[in-house]
């Protein structure tokens, strides 16, 4: 029995995201679709065991959630209204009794779900489940619901909070979505690429917890990062043209592949360039390196569209950063200039000082710690940058490069102050008395 | 989540450098397309017939003897291979299932062993550090 009931949740994994689209099309409500897929879930779970899973099981369980939809609007008396709108929509004739009005719609709702319209649907689920009306904590919790097909119990150990919280999460979202009347749609044009940032960053997030997920960790928070790149590969074969989304992949592939390098024998992090190049999963970085060509693609064919210039995201230029790194057999191989220049690009968009220390880094790499000296000159006196440990503590790595060790010292001592992890200020202040000894 | 190599057998006909009907093209390469755009398609390549492969035997005395195909007497033949994402290995048969094969075909999915599974594998002595180095850092 327990097999079954494994092949069912696994058949509901692969068709969760069309069924709700499909019910979200039907009804017009995305937490309405939602619930109806969930009944049609224990329906399979109920019958699937014994007859066996049927041959089109997407179908099979949209078929399921119209029906329940149909006693919804009728219970909620608002049938005669919906047949209406429904028949209107595709060109029923209204005459005739209500029951049959409702099978002829769902014979022709069925007729017309081509795959252009099935991707349609997802679309529009996608957008709507990644709507900025909701938090990021909402759509995270949402999309990985709808989306993924995940459980509230899996979403709930993913994200280390009580089951509880996860199902009032999934709630507020549906009850917020209502509440804005947000409708089921996916935006078009240059609203798109706008909204798409939400989506992104929803995608991105999921990830992001994943990466941060530690060796003794429940398995379900390392399996967000897949969970992560699986959404990102969707959303690439639904939005083709956007370079955003091949590059968020690729980012995340080239990441993801550095895993088994990241931490030390004792569970320490180790730094990218400190890591063991041999444990980074090249075939993950082919795919990651497929994906930017993907999103180079996507990026110079939208340019002929916009010829008064377009800049490339910032996925596309962490992308083109990560692979950088991922392409250079070993950290003296890494092509310098080249990240100096994207992280010049990466500035300009962002305006972030933590970007431009980056940048100074790079410098310092390709061109000598004299210029990249310079450019933390001008970092020094922002307000964003007193209590940023890195400041000081690169200041002090260029400073030592070039000899000065005296101020070197006074800047790792700095660092070591501003630092709240014990491990790096152990590191600092060792530099330090390296400095003290040499000077 | 794990991965999942899936074997595509050969016969006479991939054999013989024959390319599949055109349907059975159009057909793989829809099937193709739906694992992508699931995204759980991590790669999938077709091999080259027999007879451009070798085989390298391994002898004692570091002895290295090359054997040029084809590989006529071989039982198993494998033409291709599909390399899959699935959060189980009963997802990963639902969508081998879904493939364009008849005629009693018969694929095999081996399930990829992974190093870096944080579960059991993680030894005692190195959730013992893991749980020092918390203590270390106050979390």
């Amino acid at each position: 029995m327990g097999k079954a009931t494994e092949t069912v949740e696994a058949v509901w994994r692969m068709e969760a995201a069309r069924v709700v689209a499909a019910l979200a099309r039907f009804t017009g409500d995305l937490g309405l679709a939602e619930e109806l897929a969930q009944d049609a879930l224990v329906t399979a779970l109920e019958q699937w065991p014994a007859e066996g899973v049927p041959a089109n099981p997407g179908a099979w369980l949209t078929a399921v959630g119209k029906r329940r939809a149909v006693d919804h609007f009728r219970r909620a008396e608002t049938l005669r209204r919906k047949v209406g709108e429904l028949g209107r929509e595709l060109e029923i004739d209204g005459e005739g009794r209500e029951d049959g009005a409702v099978d002829a719609i769902v014979e022709a709702v069925d007729a017309e779900r081509s795959d252009t319209a099935i991707d349609d649907d997802l679309l529009r689920l996608v957008f709507t489940a990644c709507h900025p009306v909701l938090s990021a904590e909402a759509r995270v919790a949402l999309t990985l619901r709808v989306l993924g097909g995940l459980t509230t119990a899996e979403i709930a150990r993913a994200f280390l909070v009580p089951e509880a919280t996860a199902a009032q999460r999934i709630v507020r979202a549906k009850r917020a979505l209502a509440d804005a009347g947000i409708p089921f749609e996916a935006p078009d044009g240059p609203e798109r690429s706008r909204r798409l940032a939400s989506v992104l960053e929803v995608v991105y997030l999921v990830f992001n917890e994943g990466y941060s997920a530690t060796a003794g960790d429940d398995w379900l928070r390392a399996d967000l990062c897949q969970e992560a790149l699986r959404l990102g590969r969707v959303l690439a074969g639904l939005m083709p043209a956007a370079p955003e989304v091949h590059a968020l992949v690729a980012l995340m592939e080239i990441q993801d592949s550095r895993r088994r390098a990241r931490t030390g024998p004792d569970g320490e992090p180790v730094l990218l360039l400190d890591q063991d190049r041999a444990k980074w999963d090249r075939e993950q970085i082919e795919r990651g390196l497929v994906a930017l060509a993907r999103a180079d693609r996507a990026f110079v064919a939208g340019m002929a569209q916009t010829p008064d210039g377009v800049e490339p995201g910032t996925y596309h230029l962490q992308a083109a950063l990560a692979a950088c790194h991922a392409r250079a057999r070993t950290a003296e191989d890494t092509d310098w200039q080249l990240i100096a220049d994207l992280y010049g690009r990466l500035v300009q968009q962002t305006r972030s000082p933590v970007v431009e220390l980056n940048r100074a880094v790079a410098v310092g790499m390709a061109e000598g710690p004299e210029a990249a000296l310079a450019i933390t000159d001008t970092l020094t006196g922002l307000r964003a940058m007193q209590g940023y440990h890195l400041l000081p503590s690169v200041r002090g790595d260029l400073l030592t490069r070039l000899g000065r060790l005296t101020e070197a010292r006074t800047e790792f001592e700095r660092a070591a102050e501003l630092t709240a992890n014990t491990r790096e200020r152990a590191l600092l202040l060792a530099r330090a008395a390296a400095c003290e000894a040499e000077a | 989540m794990p991965k999942f190599l899936v074997f595509v057998p050969g016969n006479a006909e991939s054999e013989a450098g024959v390319m599949p009907p055109t349907e059975l093209f159009a057909a793989m390469a829809a099937y193709n397309d739906q694992l992508a755009k699931a995204g759980v398609l991590l790669a999938a390549e077709g091999l080259k017939p027999t007879s451009a492969a070798a085989k390298v035997r391994f002898d004692d005395n570091e002895k290295r003897t090359v054997l040029d195909g084809p590989f006529t007497e071989a039982k198993e033949i494998v033409a291709g291979y599909w390399m899959l994402q699935a959060s189980s290995l009963e997802e990963a048969l639902e969508w081998v299932k879904r493939a364009p094969f008849g005629g009693g075909v018969t694929l095999e999915v081996r399930p990829i062993a992974s190093m870096d599974d944080l579960g059991p594998e993680f030894t005692p002595e190195l959730r013992e550090a893991e749980q020092q180095l918390r203590e270390q850092l106050g979390e």
